[in-house]
């Protein structure tokens, strides 16, 4: 299974050195991919309607339990020969599609990508290993969103749908990673067995609703529908592609797939229920609006992606058993309008189902595939179509509750909705007149139109077998999702009964609305006018406001002036420090410990405040740097008081040196600037003291803790015994911690290196202001 | 002598402070200095001060005899002092390039360098 994974991302990367050749001659390679990949999946069919799953193992990073775990039961492989299927027949498709576009080769390296990692997400065992499949699914469906890159809508709507699941994708592994943490296993298969340990934890409504949001925002529900249609901006191909059977179902499967796990909760089950019903009637009435071919499949195929996620919110034998049917049967119907109207667009160049009309007259059999794969979207019986419907409404009539009545009328009125959709998109430009100017309309190349007859054609014969096509794709993906037994059989004919009933009268009121509505500009405009409450102008709005909100911070915090810089770090310092103090208590003060005072002290500490109000004051230049020197004197005769001659000739050489270069270099600088307003000098003034008052309080704060000189007596015994030194300031310096005096030493060449070039260096005159 | 030296310390921040939150200079580099000896002070007198007894071991003996001052902070603050006359020494002669360029000594005056370029 592995390398049905690697063959596609292989080939991708493969694609970037040697597309040149892809794009010239060896292009019809390209589509044998998926084939093979297919047959290899269709092999493994007989094997797997057994009941049988497959496993494979191979450490990745054990370390992190992250490994590639692949297991193939039924649900998986309904999707991976979907993913394959549909590949094939998209890729054949889309050769022709884009025939002669400069970016050929890098669109089926997306393409490729893309399909790896689809078959990556189904087929993982490990929830992790599932994530980063997950992940790459979004970004290569960035890419081809995206594809026509030189229009603005088109990466708008890339962006859209990339941020719009990569959000969810995020949310998506928070849920994972708390569900694994819980479960104590990231093995998806081993999760089943710990399903009631999951479900009481008090963790569980968090677990799945991080789960949720990354579904919902995969499978475009409400209220994150709305990078779907979007979406439609990428070339059809990939519409037909991603957001038809594969890509959106990537939810759809995780919520599946994770039933067993995490599913049978009465949470659960009432919000994937309301969630899906509400996105399946929401989006199939706004499929009847729209005029754009792909705008009308985009809202069904949301409508239809309600109607599963609805499915697995009823929860039911029957309600499962629909979805693993009606997952097939959306998936070949609506990949092959999809094609249709890409081929319609290819040929007339447009997709306005108001203009369109008429076009069987010039390719009978696009129209034969469409009326097909519109029927069978329909429900009419004899299709496949037919049976997946009778399979909704079997499974909403059959609930025991009351209020069972209310969900068969939502799904009624849904898939009557769906019908006018498929017709609309089906038949609509096919029938009528043939407006003047699309005479000339060529037939396309058999590439295009072939594959998407035989997904229509297919869509007809498993409606003939059912019971044949149900044992061996369905059956078994029932199962899965169930965790039992389904005791599924498929049958043609159920005989005269409500369910019938329901599905004629659907169809006649589908057929009814199609011909009493037509979807105009007018209308479509004035559903417009809603857009103000729609979850899109939402989002966009909180975007919005989130950038604004950016800007205001980064105006105001990093306003470009130095002192207000200054003046916002020590104001938070202040705040730390202050609240720190303020929690260790009251401060005290030893007197018995102190030092006795003597009177040239006293002196000395009033010239050295003097010196400093002056600092403070003056306007001229030369007082302040004389004040800071006399302030760096006093200091050293303290020094010189306290038992510390070293430092008091270290502070003595340094203080002359620095007033020296001061007044040196700095003579003929301008007076100071002083046009500060009094009110910000006595702001200053006041957060300056409270800063002084803090770093003092501190101090005594930390005098009234006992000291411990352990490492000064050890410095103090051994300065002779061991250094041969009787000053221990210098061994301490020279000998014990000698290295770092050598690097200090490093340091000070350095700067004086750079005083030296900076004084030695000529200005240019270029330079100069 | 413990009290009068925290409140130089303190004294000396908040000037320090004060002149770092001021459009010039120079102004900034004096507060810059002015904390500088501050944090001295407050290594100092954390490591407890003592009167008259130097951390220097009497020519007679090979080990003290008496009560001597703690060399440890003494040789942080040492360190200190040169490192901070470094730092100093360098923006002094920063400071005149960059008169010598803008002609100002206002702060105000650097703060959109990009735009100028442009």
């Amino acid at each position: 299974m592995l390398f049905t994974v690697l063959t596609g991302l292989i080939t991708s990367s493969l694609l970037v050195p040697f597309g040149k050749i892809i794009k010239t001659k060896w292009s019809i390679l390209l589509p044998f991919i998926p084939v093979i990949l297919f047959l290899f999946y269709l092999w493994h069919v007989p094997v797997v309607a057994n009941g049988t799953t497959i496993t494979q193992h191979l450490s990745w990073v054990p370390s992190l339990g992250v490994n590639f775990d692949f297991r193939l039961d039924g649900l998986s492989l309904l999707f991976a020969l979907l993913i394959t299927g549909i590949g094939t027949a998209i890729f054949f498709y889309g050769r022709s599609y884009l025939k002669g576009h400069i970016y050929f080769d890098r669109f089926f390296g997306y393409l490729l990508l893309f399909m790896s990692a689809m078959l990556g997400v189904v087929l993982a065992n490990n929830i992790l290993t599932l994530f980063v499949f997950w992940e790459l699914t979004s970004i290569s469906s960035f890419f081809l969103i995206g594809f026509n890159n030189d229009s603005k809508a088109s990466r708008n709507s890339a962006l859209t749908a990339l941020s719009i699941t990569g959000i969810g994708g995020f949310f998506l592994l928070a849920g994972l990673v708390l569900a694994g943490n819980i479960a104590d296993t990231f093995i998806i298969s081993e999760m089943f067995a710990q399903h009631d340990k999951i479900t009481n934890h008090s963790l569980y409504p968090l677990v799945i609703g991080l789960i949720f949001i990354g579904a919902f925002t995969k499978s475009a529900q409400f209220p994150f529908h709305f990078w779907l249609p979007g979406a439609m901006k990428a070339p059809t191909p990939v519409s037909a592609y991603l957001h038809s059977a594969t890509m959106v179902k990537a939810g759809i499967y995780l919520l599946a797939r994770l039933t067993p796990a995490l599913g049978n909760t009465e949470l659960w089950n009432t919000t994937l229920m309301v969630v899906g019903g509400f996105t399946m009637i929401f989006a199939a009435i706004h499929s009847l609006f729209r005029t754009d071919l792909k705008g009308i499949l985009a809202y069904s195929t949301v409508s239809a992606l309600g109607i599963l996620t609805f499915l697995l919110g009823l929860g039911t034998t029957d309600a499962l058993i629909a979805m693993s049917v009606f997952i097939l049967v959306h998936a070949l119907y609506k990949a092959t309008l999809f094609m249709v109207t890409g081929i319609i667009d290819h040929q007339t160049h447009t997709r306005d189902v108001t203009k369109l009309q008429g076009l069987r007259k010039v390719m009978m059999p696009v129209f034969i595939a469409a009326l097909l794969a519109a029927l069978s979207s329909a429900g009419l019986p004899l299709t496949y179509g037919f049976i997946g419907k009778d399979l909704i409404y079997e499974a909403t009539l059959n609930l025991k509750e009351n209020w069972a009545i209310w969900l068969t009328a939502l799904a009624v009125l849904t898939n009557i909705g769906l019908v006018t959709a498929g017709f609309r998109a089906g038949i609509t430009p096919f029938t009528g007149k043939l407006p003047e100017g699309y005479q000339d309309v060529k037939m396309p190349y058999r590439a295009m139109w072939v594959p998407p007859m035989i997904l229509a054609v297919l869509g007809i014969v498993f409606g003939l077998f059912p019971g044949v096509v149900g044992d061996y794709f369905n059956y078994q993906t029932a199962n899965a999702i169930a965790g039992t037994d389904t005791d599924m059989h498929l049958k043609l004919w159920h005989g005269f009964n409500t369910v019938l009933t329901l599905s004629v009268a659907t169809l006649a009121a589908g057929a009814a609305l199609y011909f009493a509505h037509n979807p105009t500009e007018e209308k479509l405009l004035s559903l417009a006018r809603f857009d103000v409450v729609s979850s899109q102008h939402i989002f966009r709005q909180i975007g919005r406001s989130i950038e604004k909100g950016a800007g205001w911070y980064t105006n105001t915090i990093h306003n470009g002036y130095l002192r207000s810089y200054h003046l916002k770090i020590i104001l938070f310092a202040e705040l730390l420090l202050g609240y720190k103090l303020w929690l260790s208590g009251p401060i005290q003060i030893d007197y018995a410990n102190l030092t006795p005072l003597s009177w040239y002290e006293v002196g000395i500490v009033a010239i050295l405040i003097g010196a400093l109000y002056i600092i403070v004051t003056t306007k001229s230049r030369l007082t302040s740097v004389v004040s800071t020197s006399v302030i760096g004197y006093c200091i050293c005769l303290l020094f010189v008081f306290y038992s510390a001659p070293d430092l008091a000739m270290t502070q003595f050489t340094i203080d002359t040196l620095t007033t020296v270069l001061f007044v040196l270099v700095l003579y003929k600088l301008p007076p100071f600037i002083n046009f500060v307003r009094q009110g910000i000098l006595i702001r200053d003034a006041i957060v300056a003291l409270g800063f002084g008052i803090i770093i003092s309080l501190i101090a005594l704060r930390v005098l009234y803790e006992p000291n411990t000189t352990a490492i000064s007596d050890f410095y103090g015994e051994n300065a002779y015994l061991l250094a041969k030194g009787k000053n221990v300031v210098n061994v301490i310096l020279v000998d014990f911690r000698g290295m770092d005096t050598m690097f200090e030493t490093v340091v000070l060449s350095i700067a004086a290196l750079g005083v030296y070039s900076l004084i030695k260096l000529r200005l240019k005159s270029s330079e100069k202001e | 002598m413990e009290l009068l030296l925290v409140l130089i310390l303190g004294l000396l921040y908040a000037a320090g402070v004060y002149l770092i939150l001021r459009r010039s200079m120079v102004k900034l580099l004096l507060g810059i200095i002015l904390w500088g000896n501050g944090a001295n002070i407050l290594i100092f007198v954390l490591g407890k001060i003592t009167k008259g007894s130097p951390p220097v071991i009497d020519d007679a003996y090979r080990v003290f005899q008496d009560v001597y001052a703690d060399p440890i902070p003494q040789a942080l603050i040492l360190t200190a002092i040169v490192i901070s006359f470094g730092l100093t020494s360098f923006a002094i002669v920063l400071l005149k390039r960059v008169y010598a360029l803008v002609d100002s000594d206002d702060l105000d005056d650097l703060n959109t360098p990009e735009e100028e370029d442009i």
